[in-house]
């Protein structure tokens, strides 16, 4: 089979960027997505061409690196997939295929498909971790956690952090990212003792980084490779509110033990 | 940073806030629409409703300017993070609208802003009672007297009259159709922004949007429809005639 790609070339960060189209070599329809790119780029060099950027690395679908806005929608056609588990016979021979980077004022673009999205590693630094003790592991069940918490905490930590929700979301909007990050740890019983300061803290960090804000569209759930639900969101929200009506914990002036 | 401050910097507080004060809005559409649905009944009962609320100024000036405060705060709140989500996204995609979205969904702002401006119109019309927009007739001329001898503003005429006019009932019908989009999103949304919905709850509470925005738009809409297919038609002919009843200028 073979396609025609319609695919976004932008030198670097400042440069313009434009949409520029390629006839695909004879490809086999059992190829991934990122194998067909890594085809047509095989050709591009040796025509000595700039072969097209894009970002991916465990193409197994849990590293949470592959991109692409494929024909309007993050990750491709299919439901609960990234972009490397998609594969080419999802597409028909002579299709033209439309192939974007992520879109958003918080993840500027480095390189034709590749952005750069460190404003997800900063949310996760801003609350996004628990104080335990390190050293040798904990005994486990030493910590009883019931079960559908546990249920609960794992869907939420699902969430490979691709962005695949801010690319979906008409508002840019990190939401489900974050609620996802925020309940994984939340619904712990190791994560309660920073469990308001955490959402304060993570909210806060994804205003500053200039994503949107949540209008209840359901296109992060509709895209997310981890089907994600949007009931973190609700879970996020009540988990702020409670954050807001406390406001910022109060110095700890003097005193100490002794 | 006291509360206040808090909520209004932060995008989660905005939308706690657009929540709250959609809650309260569709609390007065409830409450407005049955109102107005008196107007099936004889007209006497919504002329003494209607004088019995301009008989309490206190009370009456103190929902309007509590209506206004809130529909600031909702309109506020609406643009300024429309505007933030607009910024967010500053080089837009090549192909098509947002994947998996609903479609009520992306009209929020739209339906909103044209339901604003219905309003605007519609206070002149029934509340300021501007001639030009009655089609000339000036509805304060209308006057009636209830059963005890109270002579009041005759609202059932006024309201017949109003809705007679095609383009007046066009532009309403309009605006219910819009409410009808905004509040069966906004109306499950609000539950969600405020984090009171979970897998259990979540598609009841969309049912109840679904319905509730319904029923209020088959509600309003009942009423133009009403007088354009002929209710109150002979009573607003018989008004030239009766003793009880002045038109003064009826241009």
């Amino acid at each position: 089979m073979k396609v025609s790609l319609k695919v976004w070339r932008q030198k670097n960060a400042n440069a313009a960027g434009e949409f520029k189209t390629y006839a695909s070599p004879e490809l086999n329809p059992n190829m991934s997505f990122l194998e067909m790119l890594d085809v047509v780029n095989e050709e591009l060099s040796n025509r000595g061409e700039d072969p097209i950027a894009f970002d991916h690395d465990c193409r197994e679908g849990i590293c949470g690196t592959c991109s692409l806005v494929i024909d309007g929608k993050p990750h491709g056609p299919h439901k609960g997939v990234a972009t490397c588990q998609t594969y080419m016979r999802s597409f028909s021979n002579g299709d033209q295929i439309v192939i974007e980077p992520w879109r958003a004022k918080a993840f500027p673009i480095v390189k034709d498909l590749v952005c750069d999205r460190k404003s997800f590693d900063r949310i996760q630094q801003a609350g996004g971790f628990i104080s335990v003790r390190t050293g040798s592991a904990p005994d486990a069940n030493s910590i009883p956690v019931p079960k559908e918490n546990a249920d609960l905490a794992m869907d939420a930590a699902q969430c490979i952090g691709c962005g695949a929700c801010v690319a979906a979301c008409k508002n840019a909007s990190a939401m489900l990212f974050v609620s996802a990050k925020v309940s994984h740890l939340g619904l712990m019983p190791q994560g309660q003792p920073e469990r308001y300061k955490r959402v304060k803290a993570m909210v806060d960090q994804m205003d500053t980084e200039g994503f949107g804000a949540c209008t209840v569209t359901g296109s992060c759930e509709a895209v997310c490779p981890k089907e994600i639900s949007l009931d973190f969101i609700a879970r996020m929200n009540r988990d702020y509110a409670v954050a807001l009506i406390q406001g910022d914990p109060k110095q700890v002036v003097g005193g100490g033990a002794g | 940073m006291n509360l206040l401050q808090r909520v209004w910097r932060s995008s989660l507080g905005k939308k706690y806030l657009m929540a709250l004060t959609g809650l309260a809005l569709f609390g007065f559409v409830v409450g407005h629409l049955v109102g107005n649905l008196q107007v099936f009944g004889n007209p006497e009962l919504i002329n003494s409703y209607a004088h019995f609320l301009k008989s309490k100024p206190g009370l009456l000036w103190g929902a309007r300017l509590g209506l206004l405060a809130t529909v600031a705060v909702h309109v506020g709140a609406a643009l300024t993070l429309s505007a933030a989500n607009k910024a967010a996204r500053p080089v837009a995609y090549a192909g098509g609208s947002a994947y998996g979205s609903s479609w009520r969904s992306r009209y929020m702002l739209v339906s909103g802003l044209v339901i604003m401006a219905f309003v605007v119109y519609h206070l002149l019309h029934y509340t300021v009672q501007l001639p030009a927009v009655n089609g000339g007739l000036d509805f304060h001329s209308l006057t009636t007297r209830l059963a005890d001898g109270t002579q009041v503003q005759d609202v059932y005429a006024m309201m017949i009259h109003g809705f007679q006019v095609g383009w007046v009932s066009l532009f309403y019908l309009i605006a219910q159709a819009l409410l009808f989009i905004h509040l069966g999103h906004g109306l499950s949304s609000m539950f969600q922004s405020l984090g009171l919905r979970n897998h259990v709850w979540g598609p009841r509470i969309a049912a109840f949007a679904q319905v509730a925005s319904f029923a209020v738009f088959l509600g309003y809409a009942s009423i133009p429809v009403a007088v354009l297919t002929g209710m109150g038609g002979d009573y607003v002919k018989n008004l030239k005639k009766a003793p009880t009843t002045t038109i003064e200028t009826l241009r």
